[in-house]
């Protein structure tokens, strides 16, 4: 059952991909910016994780959570003294702005440590199930379990509470929604803080399952997981998980068929394709952008 | 001013500009042969361009450790002729632009007599231009791949040297001990299609299991930077190999190995001296390690009289740990460029480079080896065996 093995690790891959894209699409629904500095906040929460676990002795629930927090906090800041004055500004300046703060925070981040790889050490048990003649092990378990919980809490959040409708109003016109009486700094900030602690989420789940992290990690996953929310439809949450799933499914999909050169130019040549043919991805409304 | 006065004037200038230029050329070149001792002519300079950042900076490290210990026992034994070593340690981040910018900075502005390094292979070649067009040796203590002294057209890289054995021979080793020690008959090759280390490596290993008569039954291929590698692993292991050999660098085939024991592949692994480092154990993790072997310079368990001298002192000087590959190279190129200025009896980067090449029969720590026409060193391989997540000696191989 080789196929059904290379589904099980494409999903995998798909759902970090899918944590990662949902800061962005929550970012960019809110604000209409591309947060480049998303990946690394994700490198972030990975060292996080790790300091609490190597270091610390922390188990594998109280690191993540850790991490989320640490990387909530990081969000909100970035937000704060980065983009917050640019909210009026072009896009393309705060966009650049954010390449900016990505590089910073990398690069720091090397300063501090240096640029040499760390390996997470084994939290969760490595044993696997047979399932249909396919091998699945515990780590994938549990990364799809916590995945799809984080995804629900989100989803939860976003519809079922008073803060998701300020979210949700924000986005579709701030002006209104501040006549309307919604704090829409405080709301761009917790959007920012939930969209990072997920960044900071995946991050864990990332070192867990492929053990080796370092300051750079952030970028690939970072620009794959953009690939995702675009293709999602960027802006819509259902859409950034659809998204990441189809992308991690596509990338293994193609390694299976023995181009596993050609794995990163498939997620490209995907972004390019949505670009032409339906830039509003596959969730989205076909709507034409108000002048 | 008459014409005939302006082309007199003028012929006077020329002449007397050519004279200048003639003796500022010359004065450049005594400096240089005076020894590169920028000046002082009681201290050798030598650079270490290596990888002390980056992602292969545990090579690079280890090099600097064991070249400084053989500096340090030269200079308490009096130096070369007399004159105290001085290195020159340059950080090439493990990138090969800033290897190149080294260089030119230990070539031009040092004056370094020669320089050692780099640990890979491709931040040494990056660095044989400048040391060709400057007539500085560059020995790299661990470049394993051909192209490092011998280049596209086939010519010999005058002042390019390795203290390693080259890329082919642990191909070669690797697959003579898959069919003769492990009975491997159906192969398969998962090499990083990113670094000529691995091509090098994969290429040689394919055509001598080939030729005797072993069947290479899956050739796959993965970039550096690369973490996920379980659709590749799992569409290997569909091929049912009885030995996998993953060329490459500890940072993937760490991962490699573990994500290739998680989906159930539990043949035999093996690798070359890439593999060699601390962090392979880490990424790895030791029961995933059980099982798989590496072809290498040396190993500090090696019985060896000389080795266990080197080992001894190593400890000594490095609160008790034991030296690896990456140690004993830097620790024997250091020695083997003293016996070369000392044949040479100079400095002149020409002379230390011939010196260099008729090399033969030098008895150091990671073998006995000589330099043949293409500067490439020829010496016996050791095998490795992980156990437990320790590297256990297996057996040494002779060319």
């Amino acid at each position: 059952m080789e196929w059904l093995q290379q589904l099980i690790n494409g999903i995998s891959l798909g759902s970090i991909y899918a944590l990662i894209a949902l800061g962005y699409t929550m970012v960019y629904g809110i604000i209409k910016l591309i947060n480049f500095a998303h990946g690394d906040v994700f490198m972030i929460g990975a060292f996080i994780g790790f300091f609490a676990i190597a270091r610390w002795g922390l188990g594998f629930f109280p690191a993540l959570i850790l991490a989320m927090v640490v990387c909530a906090i990081l969000g909100v800041l970035i937000e704060r003294i980065a983009y917050k004055r640019l909210r009026n500004a072009t896009r393309i300046a705060a966009l650049i702005t954010a390449i900016g703060v990505s590089l910073l925070i990398e690069y720091t981040t090397i300063f501090f440590r240096g640029a040499q790889p760390e390996a997470y050490p084994d939290v969760i048990p490595n044993k696997s199930f047979h399932f249909l003649g396919a091998q699945i092990s515990m780590q994938s378990i549990m990364i799809l379990s916590v995945s799809i919980v984080l995804m629900i809490i989100l989803q939860f959040i976003v519809h079922k509470t008073k803060i998701g409708k300020a979210m949700r109003a924000v986005s579709y016109d701030e002006e209104a929604a501040r006549l309307m009486g919604i704090n829409v700094d405080n709301t761009i900030s917790i959007t920012f803080a939930i969209g990072s602690a997920l960044a900071g989420a995946a991050g864990v789940i990332f070192g867990i399952y492929y053990t080796k992290i370092d300051p750079l990690m952030g970028i690939i996953p970072g620009v794959k997981a953009f690939v995702a929310a675009v293709l999602g439809g960027i802006g819509i949450i259902p859409g950034a998980v659809a998204g990441g799933m189809v992308l991690g499914v596509v990338e293994t999909v193609v390694s299976a068929l023995g181009f596993s050169l050609w794995r990163d130019a498939a997620a490209f040549v995907i972004l390019i394709l949505i670009l032409i043919f339906r830039p509003s991805g596959i969730f989205g409304k076909n709507t034409r952008e108000k002048v | 001013m008459s014409s005939k006065k302006l082309k007199r004037y003028a012929s006077v200038f020329l002449a007397s500009s050519l004279v200048v230029g003639v003796l500022a050329g010359c004065g450049n070149k005594d400096e240089k042969s005076s020894g590169g001792g920028g000046g002082n002519s009681d201290e050798i300079k030598v650079g270490l361009n290596l990888e002390l950042s980056g992602p292969v900076a545990s090579y690079g490290s280890g090099i600097s450790k064991g070249a400084k210990l053989a500096i340090d026992e030269i200079n308490k034994a009096g130096g070369i002729d007399g004159k105290k070593i001085v290195p020159v340690e340059i950080d090439n981040k493990s990138d090969a632009a800033e290897a190149t910018a080294a260089a030119i900075k230990l070539a031009t502005q040092e004056k370094a007599v020669a320089q050692i390094g780099s640990a890979t292979s491709g931040d040494t070649v990056a660095a044989v231009q400048i040391a060709n067009k400057n007539k500085m040796p560059v020995i790299g203590p661990s470049a394993t791949s051909e192209t490092v002294t011998v280049n596209e057209k086939g010519e010999v890289n005058e002042y390019a040297f390795r203290t390693c054995f080259i890329d082919p021979f642990q191909g070669q080793v690797a697959a003579q001990f898959a069919l003769d020690t492990l009975k491997a008959k159906n192969v398969a090759i998962f090499s990083d299609s990113a670094s000529d280390y691995a091509k090098g490596l994969a290429k040689a290993f394919k055509d001598t299991i080939e030729k005797n008569g072993g069947k290479v039954v899956a050739q796959e291929s993965y970039v550096a930077k690369d973490t996920d590698f379980k659709s590749t692993l799992t569409r290997l292991k569909s091929k049912k190999p009885d030995f996998i050999y993953i060329p490459g660098y500890y940072e993937e085939v760490g991962l490699i190995i573990k994500q290739a024991r998680a989906a159930g592949i539990d043949v035999p692994l093996m690798g070359g001296d890439g593999w060699d480092s601390p962090k392979m154990v880490e990424l790895a993790g030791k029961d995933a390690l059980n099982k798989t072997y590496f072809t290498n310079h040396y190993s500090s368990e090696d019985p060896d009289e000389k080795i266990q001298k080197f080992v001894k002192a190593f400890k000594a000087a490095n609160s008790d740990q034991a030296p690896d590959a990456f140690n004993a190279l830097g620790y024997d190129t250091v020695y083997w460029l003293k016996d070369a200025i000392e044949r040479a009896g100079s400095t002149d980067g020409e002379k230390v480079k011939d010196a260099l090449a008729s090399t033969k029969d030098l008895s150091l720590v990671t073998g006995k080896f000589s330099v043949d026409d293409k500067h490439n060193t020829v010496k016996s391989a050791t095998v490795l065996e992980f156990k437990d997540g320790k590297q256990v000696f297996n057996s040494k191989v002779n060319p």
